[in-house]
């Protein structure tokens, strides 16, 4: 149905008086219908996809935290050379769990929980496509990190790196629980994030507002859409790679064991068909936070949207071609590295594309330099470099002299801090009003900004310089005479700058908390329709479901703006649209509140943390599986509406089928 | 707009700084990719300068292009104003055709870089069967390196370890194979690296181009001690490492004072004997480094201390101390049993 019959049908009138009361009659009931279980029974029942992403939010940011403080222990250790202030094994086990912790507890979740808050508002659904399985990813992911901590505070950290190349992480060299537990923490991060991919994958394709087609999708949320896409290609080859390595370790097999005939280098073929899209999976919804920022303080439409989208696609794709470039130190004929020379090169050019566009997107705006916008243009300024890095360590002959370097370690930091976490910053002082409602502190923001973007500089820049003087990554000290002592001190003090960067936001946070300036609906004036409800919304997002006029559906929306009618306002009911052109087809009544995804969470962590003890745990954990999964799907499906019909209140529909008519399918 | 020149400013001035600091470190260093001595590693790091300088004229053009829309900043106190959804179709086609010249350019730039870098992987590989110079087999340990050099004639093979020993001039065949983990050969002024990998052959060739010692280390995490496992590139005249070769091949001397040879008595007696192997007595175990010729080493433990009496002596007695969690128990010997054994091995040129 194209807007203008929508807008024909709108026009039926209605007195405005009746339709204000009816209006509060019906947002009261649907307050109702939505209400969130509250209090300690609440927080294991609770899918509302705001709050689990809250959640995953600042579970993820704490792990964050905990990541950065182990880097900052490795950078004392660093300070300077022979210096006793970690024993090796220390050492080991804080890179090791610096690397797992940040990429798996903390880059990954947290983008998909930005995903998870962000795609619905910005779609126009009541919520995500399976609520269920969304609290049941968080729990999961949960439960992992406490895994590798508890390792970790009991010195049964991981210690083989992040990667855990086999044969050092095998039986042999690594006996005891340390790979166990690392090996595990990664199945459950695996499960979580295809949850999470499948979830937003289902919500966008399914679930938009009508009118908003394929062409008319927010960037954000393409971003979000290739990441899935990408999350689901990949995890499959790490959970490969991780399960042959439990089983090589619990039960004796020889996958990667070379004297029993297994291999060592397939090991590093699956871990890395994965490792590579990695960096995508974390990089890609950092892009997707990028767009939406410079449409709004450049307030003007985005430069190539086509080309943006097609950009972030064919990233996607190319992605997947490019692993072999972290093994060029193998031997791989040169022939077949060359291969992987130029597509990771190939790769630049999207990137190319997307700075570009934003660039022109700049150049012929009115710009407003906010706290959001001057973390996109750190990223810029760093994440070029990181780029350019990555080009040389493309080519196979000079890899072969920087690769497992810190100039390793400077190009990855620059790419992910400076292509993730700058652009996450930013997200988090522009989405900020719209989660609580108040605005973060401009000032403390410049703050919290220059400090983050000199103090990363301090302390990765100079890590160019030692690779390329003969520093290897992993090493837990070095000697006076190789000369990298100044370069190393340095970097040490920057560390202390980049951290004192993110003591500041944290501070800014419990500040605007409390004593924030009041945001109001959309404090930026901004284009996309998660500003169109109230900060924060409220449970079933919007009262009514817009309808989409255009690319940017705030400043494209005539007063006039059609709405869809005619979902309940009882239960729990949300409209499925067509996959392109977002024609709508049916209602559809959306679970509620469950302890069921809880409940299966748990048994999932029986299976996997009794499994490093005993294979028995499998079968128990199966039948505890089975056991909840039933419960699950025969539980009553329409927990959520109870209340309202225990309460015996039934609402006649304010205005009777004269709305957007779904279609009976 | 005060504030936008000062940012750049602030921008340029960190800018400048940090190349300063690149450029002015970048020369000297025993371990270091850009002060070569060896043909490989100088076209490495002609590569590299190429790369770095394309690469910084890049990076100061977008910045320059990213500086310049700053001047579109506006001072509207709220964002009151009406979004641009319409740009004057002029400007926007000026913009179009900007950024496609752009994107061309990093085309031909990626094409450029893909060849150049391919012709120089090339020179690094193309010729090896060529290369008969001389061969040795580099075998990872946890973490020490093994090394063996080949020969046709099997009395001239020996065995040594940490210490390689090559003439300059003539270009070096490495073949590596993993002992238990896997490990990387990397010797930064000579070449780039190769992994060493249990179950797969690799190999690597370089040649010095000039006299002198190059450290090398291990360049994939191994474990534990991944940190202190290196080694030392001796290149030295072609005479110079005959003579060092010809004394290599020999079995060790046969001690000569009481207290060498109680010594000699002490090493067959102890632990030593279940991993050491020395030519010429019953000590064959392959465990550990050889010992045939250790005096004649600069460093011990891996390049990790210089090859003097005491270092000797604290290693001996107490290993785990210097390099916690290597595979050397600890030894209690007596200290007249331990000052022999000091004798016996440092007559081991």
């Amino acid at each position: 149905m194209s807007y203008k019959e929508a807008q024909k049908i709108q026009k039926t009138t209605i007195d405005d008086q009746e339709l204000a009361a009816a209006m509060e009659r019906e947002r009261k009931e649907l307050e109702r219908t939505w209400a969130r279980p509250s209090g300690v029974t609440g927080w294991f029942i609770d899918t509302d996809h705001k709050s689990v992403a809250k959640r995953y939010i600042v579970t993820a940011f704490v792990f964050f935290i905990f990541g950065g403080i182990e880097a900052a222990l490795m950078r004392l250790q660093l300070a300077r050379p022979n210096n006793h202030f970690l024993s090796p094994d220390q050492y080991n086990q804080i890179f090791t769990v610096h690397g797992t912790t940040m990429m798996f507890l903390f880059a990954v979740p947290m983008m998909t929980a930005m995903g998870i808050y962000l795609v619905p508002l910005m779609i126009g659904a009541r919520d995500v496509a399976f609520p269920r399985l969304n609290l049941y990813g968080y729990f999961v992911y949960l439960i992992g990190g406490i895994l590798l901590y508890t390792g970790f505070l009991l010195n049964t950290g991981p210690d083989a790196g992040w990667f855990a190349y086999v044969p050092l992480a095998g039986p042999s060299y690594s006996p005891g629980k340390r790979v166990d537990i690392w090996a595990q923490m990664i199945t459950f991060t695996e499960i979580s994030a295809l949850v999470g991919a499948v979830v937003i994958i289902g919500s966008v394709f399914k679930m938009r507002a009508p009118g908003m087609s394929i062409n008319r999708l927010p960037l954000f949320v393409w971003a979000q859409v290739v990441t899935s896409f990408m999350i689901i290609f990949a995890m499959p080859a790490v959970m490969l790679a991780s399960s042959f390595l439990a089983s090589d370790r619990l039960i004796d097999t020889h996958f990667f064991n070379p004297a029993e005939g297994g291999d060592a280098i397939l090991y590093q073929h699956l871990f890395w068909f994965f490792g590579h899209p990695e960096v995508y999976i974390i990089f890609i919804p950092a892009l997707g936070f990028i767009s939406p920022i410079v449409i709004a303080f450049s307030r003007r439409k985005i430069f190539g949207y086509l080309a943006l989208v097609l950009s972030l696609i064919s990233t996607g794709f190319i992605g997947f071609g490019l692993w072999v470039h972290h093994m060029f130190a193998t031997p791989i004929p040169q022939m077949g590295q060359s291969f992987f020379t130029a597509a990771s090169m190939m790769i630049s050019i999207p990137s190319g594309v997307q700075i570009f566009c934003w660039i022109a997107t700049l150049w012929g705006g009115k710009l407003h330099i906010k706290t959001p916008l001057l973390f996109v243009l750190g990223f810029f300024a760093i994440f070029i470099i990181g780029g350019l890095t990555g080009v040389m360590l493309a080519s196979v002959p000079l890899d072969l002299q920087i690769h497992d370097t810190f100039f390793v370690v400077a190009h990855l930091h620059y790419v992910l801090i400076g292509g993730s976490v700058f652009p996450l910053f930013g997200a988090f002082y522009y989405w900020f009003p719209k989660w609580t409602g108040r605005m973060l502190s401009e000032r403390v923001g410049h703050w919290n900004f220059w400090l983050m973007f000199v103090g990363f500089n301090l302390v990765f820049f100079p890590m160019h310089q030692l690779g390329l003087n003969g520093m290897p990554r992993r090493v837990y000290t070095y000697l006076p005479e190789t000369g990298w002592a100044t370069l190393n001190l340095i970097a040490s003090i920057g560390a202390f700058i980049l951290a004192a960067g993110v003591l500041v936001f944290i501070i800014n946070v419990f500040w605007a908390r409390r004593a924030g300036e009041v945001a109001g609906d959309n404090p930026w004036a901004a284009d996309g329709l998660e500003w169109s409800t109230t900060s924060p919304p409220p449970n079933y997002n919007f009262h009514n479901i817009p309808v989409v006029q255009g690319r940017y559906p705030l400043w494209q929306a005539t007063p006039d703006a059609p709405v869809v009618r005619g979902l309940s306002t009882t239960k729990r009911e949300t409209l499925v649209t067509s996959v392109l052109d977002s024609q709508p087809e049916l209602k559809f009544d959306i679970p509620g509140p469950s302890p069921w995804p809880f409940c299966v969470a748990l048994a999932t962590a029986v299976t996997f943390i009794a499994g490093i003890f005993t294979p028995w745990a499998f079968l128990v954990g199966a039948i505890l599986a089975g056991i909840a999964l039933t419960c699950w799907f025969f539980g009553d499906p329409n927990y959520e509406n109870r209340t309202a019909r225990e309460t015996g209140e039934r609402s006649q529909p304010v205005s009777p089928p004269r709305e957007l008519q779904p279609k009976e399918v | 707009m005060i504030q936008a020149i000062t940012t750049k400013r602030r921008i340029l001035g960190c800018l400048f700084a940090l190349c300063a600091m690149l450029c002015l470190s970048s020369c000297g260093g025993i371990q270091n990719s850009i002060n070569p001595a060896g043909p490989q590693a100088d076209s490495l790091s002609r590569l590299w300068w190429l790369m770095f300088v394309v690469c910084t004229i890049v990076f100061v053009t977008v910045m320059i292009a990213l500086l310049l829309a700053l001047r579109q900043r506006t001072r509207e106190p709220q964002f009151a104003s009406t979004p641009i959804l319409e740009p004057q179709p002029q400007q926007e086609r000026r913009r179009r055709n900007a950024v496609i010249s752009a994107v061309t350019i990093t085309i031909i730039i990626m094409f450029f870089f893909l060849i150049v870098s391919f012709s120089a992987g090339r020179s690094l590989t193309a010729d090896l069967a060529h290369k008969s110079g001389l061969s040795i087999e580099l075998t990872g340990h946890q973490w020490w390196w093994e090394v063996r050099y080949q020969d046709v004639d099997a009395s001239n093979i020996f065995t040594t370890a940490n210490e390689i020993h090559i003439p300059v001039g003539v270009p070096v065949t490495f073949t590596l194979k993993g002992g238990d983990v896997i490990h990387s050969f990397w010797v930064p002024n000579l070449a780039g690296k190769k992994d060493l990998i249990p179950g797969k052959i690799n190999t690597i060739w370089l040649q010095a181009d000039k006299p002198g010692v190059y450290r090398g280390q291990c360049a994939e995490y191994c474990g534990l001690q991944h940190a202190q496992m290196a080694l030392w590139v001796v290149a030295e005249p072609q005479d110079q490492f005959n003579a060092w070769r010809q004394n290599q091949t020999q079995t060790s001397l046969t001690p000569t004072t009481d207290s060498q040879k109680h010594g000699q008595q002490v090493f067959l007696t102890s632990t030593c004997v279940m991993c050491h192997s020395i030519n010429g007595t019953p000590a064959g175990s392959n465990i550990g480094p050889n010992l045939t010729h250790v005096a004649s080493r600069n460093t011990i433990a891996a390049a990790t201390l210089a090859n003097t009496r005491d270092h000797l002596a604290q290693w001996i007695k107490d290993s785990q101390s210097i390099k916690p969690g290597n595979k050397m128990p600890q030894n209690n010997l007596g200290d007249s049993d331990l000052q022999s054994l000091l004798d016996y091995l440092q007559s081991l040129k």
